[in-house]
């Protein structure tokens, strides 16, 4: 697998995100400037978590228009897979390569902390390493974090599988109380139609390593480099 | 010449800054508030190339200022 990590002014995960890429892949992903207009030569694509803008106009709005986002428009649209994770997941959908919006939290505070996360499709590249519904334990930090999508749109996301993770409790079980920031249907992650693209608020590259206090996150990079080797 | 873009939240999309919003005029004693909904207001300045046409405005708005999936936008040019 040949990785690379976009950064942004304001991008904040990029360097969690190169170690746990590295932490799965054994060596270092590229790290690509958002100013650049072309890609190296890769198979895979993550768009780190932060404040890319300062959250100017809408969070993701700015960056999506950056130089380098037609680059990995471009890509997406070939095949490589894109991984965006909360910032991430924002500029994916504000450059349209992933259905909704993410809109603020619905009880208005930023939250940071563990979320279990149940998988709904462990059939793609990105799940594989994970069992079909399974809950893991992966940490969440943002202020929009509500997923939101029309009722036609959300019909589709349901019908093609392409709900990643829903936010539930410990035993697997997505519940009202269980959704932490509002988001419908409990959706804390998406896919394109492909699946060659997942967008997700919560961190995967965080819990990567023991010393960390989990490595529920590690799965899901192993899969993508054992799928794209 | 300028622009003057009200974006505005579509027709059941939740709000929740304008619910707190709402609660907390409540709380401060004022009677008869209904329904908030907060939005954003954007002026921008125009030169006589960018006014030539409303469409410009409005692709501005398609491409940038709102996101259509849950904002609606009003274009108001004024001299």
């Amino acid at each position: 697998m040949k990785a690379a990590v976009i950064v942004f002014p304001g991008s904040n995960c990029d360097r969690d995100m190169m170690v746990g890429i590295e932490h799965s892949l054994g060596r270092k992903p590229e790290m690509v400037w958002h100013k650049e207009t072309e890609l190296p030569d890769v198979d895979f694509i993550a768009i780190p978590g932060g404040f890319s803008y300062g959250d100017y106009l809408r969070c993701g709005a700015m960056s999506a228009h950056s130089p380098i986002m037609q680059e990995v428009i471009k890509k997406a649209n070939e095949g490589v897979r894109v991984l965006g994770v909360c910032n991430g997941f924002q500029i994916l959908t504000e450059a349209g390569l992933l259905p909704g919006v993410l809109m603020r939290n619905a009880k208005l505070k930023f939250i940071c902390k563990d979320a279990h996360l149940k998988v709904e499709n462990a059939q793609t590249d990105f799940t594989a390493n994970y069992t079909q519904g399974q809950a893991i334990r992966i940490p969440v930090a943002h202020h929009d974090g509500n997923y939101f999508a029309a009722d036609d749109v959300l019909k589709g996301l349901e019908d093609n599988n392409q709900v990643a993770f829903r936010y539930c409790d410990e035993a697997g079980n997505v519940t009202e109380e269980a959704n932490i920031n509002g988001s419908r249907n409990n959706i804390a992650g998406v896919f394109n139609e492909n699946k060659n693209v997942l967008g997700m608020m919560p961190h995967p590259e965080r819990l990567c390593d023991p010393q960390l206090g989990g490595t529920d996150g590690k799965p899901l990079f192993d899969a993508l480099v054992e799928a794209l080797s | 010449m300028k622009a003057k873009v009200h974006v505005t939240l579509k027709n059941g999309v939740l709000d929740p800054q304008g619910k707190a919003v709402e609660h907390a005029l409540g709380t401060l004693g004022f009677a008869g508030v209904g329904e908030v909904r907060i939005g954003k207001y954007i002026e921008l300045e125009l030169t006589d190339e960018a006014e030539k046409t409303k469409e410009n405005i409005e692709n501005m708005c398609k491409q940038l200022l709102a996101n259509t999936v849950i904002e609606n936008f009003d274009v108001e040019i004024v001299e």
